[in-house]
């Protein structure tokens, strides 16, 4: 009984319970609206698992929401509720679409300068959410939205642009190929390597239908750098006391304003850096115009809620929010489910999270009641 | 001391039991209150006097036990059974809405109307009127809670139970935040309920009070039933060893002072008030503190204290005038360099200034030096070190549970969170000590240690300076007293040559000159 109770209590337990939870009321749904819910099921885990391709796309997918997730994640441990992750992503996109058409360096550098320059836009664009907070107290929900909507505009000025327009296209030109990031790129593409990967199923259908890339080691590395930031250096130990205490912080002598610009900073450059490995690291290399917003910013909150805040957990629940989405489309085409049924689980998987506080005090009762049989 | 059910008890609870979680708050609890007397409830901090009262008021539920109000059984599920059992309650943080007027507040959710559900505020005010004649209750009724005095809202409070027909009033630590002219008036309104026939239980842990007022005084300790006595048989400190379950030294115990050159000086400073520009909530303040004294400063809440800490430790702006340690001038520019400067302060409100909650205790230890080595270097923190310094101070400051610098400070006790502050504070090695209400809401036992260890700096040649709301802890620490009214020192006296008289009369804004007449008288 204890050791259950223990089990219960901890937060990755309750996450899990909420996924169950959450997977259980999506099937209930289903099974109203008419579809056989096992079925759905098995087709959505053929989706993502049948084909090395799949997971490897799921994977591609997810890259940049657990980067956005991480960036949301830390700016919540810093007491920040960063909605502006979208427009900070959408700045990052533009500033590697631009630097990389422009420029056209030897790979060694190109690549570097690009996704810099990504980070760069995202930071700058955090950064002065951050200051206005800090100089006027205007709240950072409100600000950001705003310039989520500054940035919307932006990327469509640049778009249709004749500077960078594709012609007869909703988008720019691609970035020159010295800035991509694609595993073995130039090597796949040439006959030998064709022939070469062609030998083996797996690695054909991996390495040559998908856009494989290293954005996915630097998101692991950065959740790893963020989780070592926030809880082993003396800048994360400030912004998260300024987050948890600003008041306790400022007598303490920890300049406040300072540390909620850094924070906002920080969390912008990581969202810069997950729109500049989209760029880098999938086709078509180049930002389109917009009618709607892509919500990789947004989906990161999603990912940072059900990772409980935890930047490490920003990995995994990522991918499971990445897998959900893409085998979601199998969904449709296997049996003509909506694939709005995915967005409705995740909300419900989400709605789940949120009451998981519920679990813990479960637990306890749980544990009274135990007592009481016992005596 | 088994007492039968009876009418002659306006209360009785017998073996009140209740649980939050695995914490045992009250254990097989049990009192009884006679009729038409003030009955006392003493015990430390968190020994469960609020819970129990709040069990009778029917805001919590307790777990078994049961209680007789007249000698009859009741269950009272919430604070409206209470009521209609004519119980009422006035909690020590007041429960008032604080743009409504007095008169408002007094009848909100016993509104008087006419047809149509129109306010009678007319009847009501003449219904009002007549209990505020009956115990010389006075207040203005048509004034806002927010401009009436801490002591004025008090008496709403009190009213407002009346209004309701209460015959058992439960008062929840009333005298914390009243000045000493106040609390007498509290102590003459409540024998005036007690000859009309109302019964009052006062919790509270202040012992003089229990002695200026009741008659009988149950003592609770960590959840049990101690004892029952009549006041007048038993001494202060007899009550106090009661309480603490061990015997305590309500004096504090110290040599006269030594005091050596001034090491702290504010001259003649300004300070605007933060929201209105043209009211300066600081005027033309001076003040020295010299090393190896501790200077008090005795004033009723919101007069300048917080503006003036915040003045010196240059979390606000100094419009005019200047702030010296040790001769170089600190004023106006930021919390660092005046802790830098060897200026050290344990804040008032510790969870909200002086500790993040959420942090560890080895995190909260190191709040103003994490980025100094050894305890960080090229800014990466070095846990290994943050943990000795906090084991340091657990040790010495012998802060309970003994292995906690792992664990949230939040799960501390209130005297064990101070014990940190204190050990963190000390350990800056400050030349001027600042102390603001150390031992807001500590019991007994933790006051005593924090007095101590004051008393204790000050023998190292430290300058101390303390600001306390608590009149008792200015008058038995000081060396020198101070009293801010309105913004500026009104009087400076060597500890030796003042009464209590004297100080309560400056703080109330009476002139130097009465107040010090009235020593003599």
């Amino acid at each position: 009984m204890q050791t259950t109770v223990k089990i219960l209590k901890r937060p990755f337990t309750s996450t899990v319970i909420a996924i169950l939870c959450g997977l259980l009321v999506a099937g209930i749904i289903l099974s109203i609206s008419g579809y056989d819910p096992f079925a759905a099921f098995s087709a959505l885990i053929k989706g993502i698992f049948s084909r090395p391709k799949y997971i490897f796309k799921v994977i591609e997918k997810s890259t940049p929401i657990i980067l956005t997730g991480i960036s949301v994640a830390f700016a919540f441990k810093t007491g920040l509720f960063n909605i502006g992750a979208e427009g900070q992503y959408i700045m990052g996109s533009i500033a590697a679409t631009v630097v990389g058409i422009k420029l056209n360096l030897p790979p060694v550098i190109q690549v570097p300068v690009v996704i810099l320059s990504g980070i760069l836009a995202g930071a700058i664009f955090g950064a002065i959410v951050g200051f206005l907070k800090a100089k006027f107290g205007i709240h950072e929900v409100i600000t950001s939205i705003m310039f989520n909507w500054i940035a919307f505009y932006f990327c469509n000025f640049i778009v249709t642009s004749s500077e960078f327009h594709k012609p007869s296209s909703a988008r720019t030109v691609s970035i020159n190929e010295s800035g991509f990031t694609m595993l073995l790129y130039k090597w796949k593409n040439t006959k030998e390597g064709i022939n070469c990967l062609k030998q083996n199923k797996w690695l054909s259908d991996i390495v040559l239908k998908t856009d494989l890339n290293y954005g996915i080691i630097i998101a692991v590395i950065m959740a790893i750098v963020i989780s070592f930031l926030l809880h082993r250096t003396t800048l994360g130990y400030t912004v998260r006391a300024v987050g948890l205490n600003s008041h306790a912080a400022e007598f303490a002598g920890i300049g406040v304003k300072r540390n909620i610009v850094a924070a906002m900073t920080i969390s912008g450059a990581i969202c810069g850096l997950a729109a500049a490995l989209t760029i880098t690291g999938t086709s078509p290399h180049a930002i389109y115009q917009l009618t709607m917003f892509e919500n990789i910013g947004f989906n990161g909150l999603f990912v940072a809620l059900i990772a409980r805040t935890s930047p490490i957990g920003c990995i995994f629940s990522g991918l499971f929010y990445g897998g959900l989405s893409y085998g979601g489309n199998s969904l449709q085409l296997d049996l003509g489910i909506p694939s709005e049924i995915i967005g409705t689980t995740i909300g419900i998987i989400l709605f789940f999270v949120a009451l998981t506080g519920v679990v813990p005090m479960l637990a306890d009762r749980l544990a009274k009641r135990g007592n009481k049989n016992a005596k | 001391m088994k007492v039968k059910i009876s009418s002659d008890y306006a209360v009785q609870m017998r073996a009140i039991t209740k649980n939050f979680g695995e914490f045992c708050a009250l254990n097989e609890v049990s009192i009884d209150v006679k009729k038409g007397t003030i009955h006392a409830l003493l015990g430390e901090n968190g020994a469960g006097k609020t819970t129990l009262m709040n069990i009778l008021y029917g805001l919590y539920q307790a777990d078994s036990g049961e209680i007789y109000l007249n000698g009859k059984k009741v269950e009272i599920k919430n604070p409206n059974v209470a009521i209609e059992n004519k119980i009422g309650m006035v909690h020590q943080h007041f429960m008032l809405v604080n743009n409504f007027t007095v008169a408002q507040n007094i009848i909100l959710g016993r509104e008087v109307t006419k047809d149509f559900g129109v306010l009678d505020m007319k009847k009501a005010r003449t219904e009002i009127d007549e209990i505020i004649k009956k115990y010389g209750l006075k207040v203005d009724q048509k004034a806002k809670i927010e401009n009436i005095s801490v002591g004025m809202q008090q008496r709403v409070e009190i009213l407002k139970a009346l209004y309701r027909g209460a015959d058992l009033l439960i008062f929840d630590e009333p005298t914390a935040v009243l000045t000493p002219q106040e609390i007498e008036d509290l102590i003459n309104i409540m024998h005036k309920l007690i000859e009309d026939g109302k019964t009052i239980i006062i919790i509270t842990h202040k012992l003089k009070e229990i002695k200026a007022s009741s008659e009988v005084c149950s003592i609770i300790r960590r959840g049990k039933y101690v004892d029952t006595v009549n006041v007048s048989e038993v001494d202060e400190s007899e009550l106090a060893d009661k309480m603490v379950g061990r015997s305590v030294n309500l004096v504090v115990d110290k040599t006269p002072a030594k005091p050596g050159e001034v090491v702290f000086e504010i001259d003649n400073i300004t300070v605007q008030n933060e929201i209105h520009a043209n009211i300066d909530s600081i005027k033309n303040l001076s003040l020295k503190v010299r090393k190896g004294e501790i200077v008090g400063i005795a004033g009723v809440d919101g007069n300048g204290q917080k503006e003036l800490i915040e003045a010196i430790t240059s979390l606000v702006k100094v419009k005019e005038g200047t702030i010296k340690i040790n001769g170089k001038e600190i004023q106006n520019t930021k919390p660092k360099n005046v802790i830098k400067n060897k200026v050290s302060t344990i804040h008032e409100d510790r969870q909200k200034r002086g500790l993040v909650l959420d942090f560890s205790v080895a995190q909260n230890a190191i709040l103003e030096k994490y980025n100094e080595a050894p305890y960080s270097r090229f800014g990466i923190l070095n846990y290994d070190e943050i943990n000795k310094f906090a084991k340091n101070i657990i040790k010495e400051y012998d802060v309970r549970p003994e292995k906690c610098h792992r664990k949230k400070i939040r799960a501390l006790s209130g005297g064990n969170q101070q014990k940190i502050i204190i050990g963190r504070e000390i350990k800056n090695e400050p030349e001027l000590l600042i102390a603001v209400q150390p031992t807001r809401g500590l019991d007994v036992g933790a006051i005593e240690y924090v007095h101590r260890t004051l008393v204790e700096q000050r023998d190292k040649g430290k300058a101390v300076l303390l600001v306390s709301l608590e009149l008792d802890e200015i008058m038995s620490l000081s060396d020198r007293i101070a009293v801010i009214y309105n913004g500026t020192i009104v009087g400076e006296y060597d500890r030796k040559e003042v009464n209590e008289n004297t100080i309560g009369l400056l703080m109330a804004g009476g002139s130097k000159k009465n107040a010090d007449n009235s020593k003599n008288s």
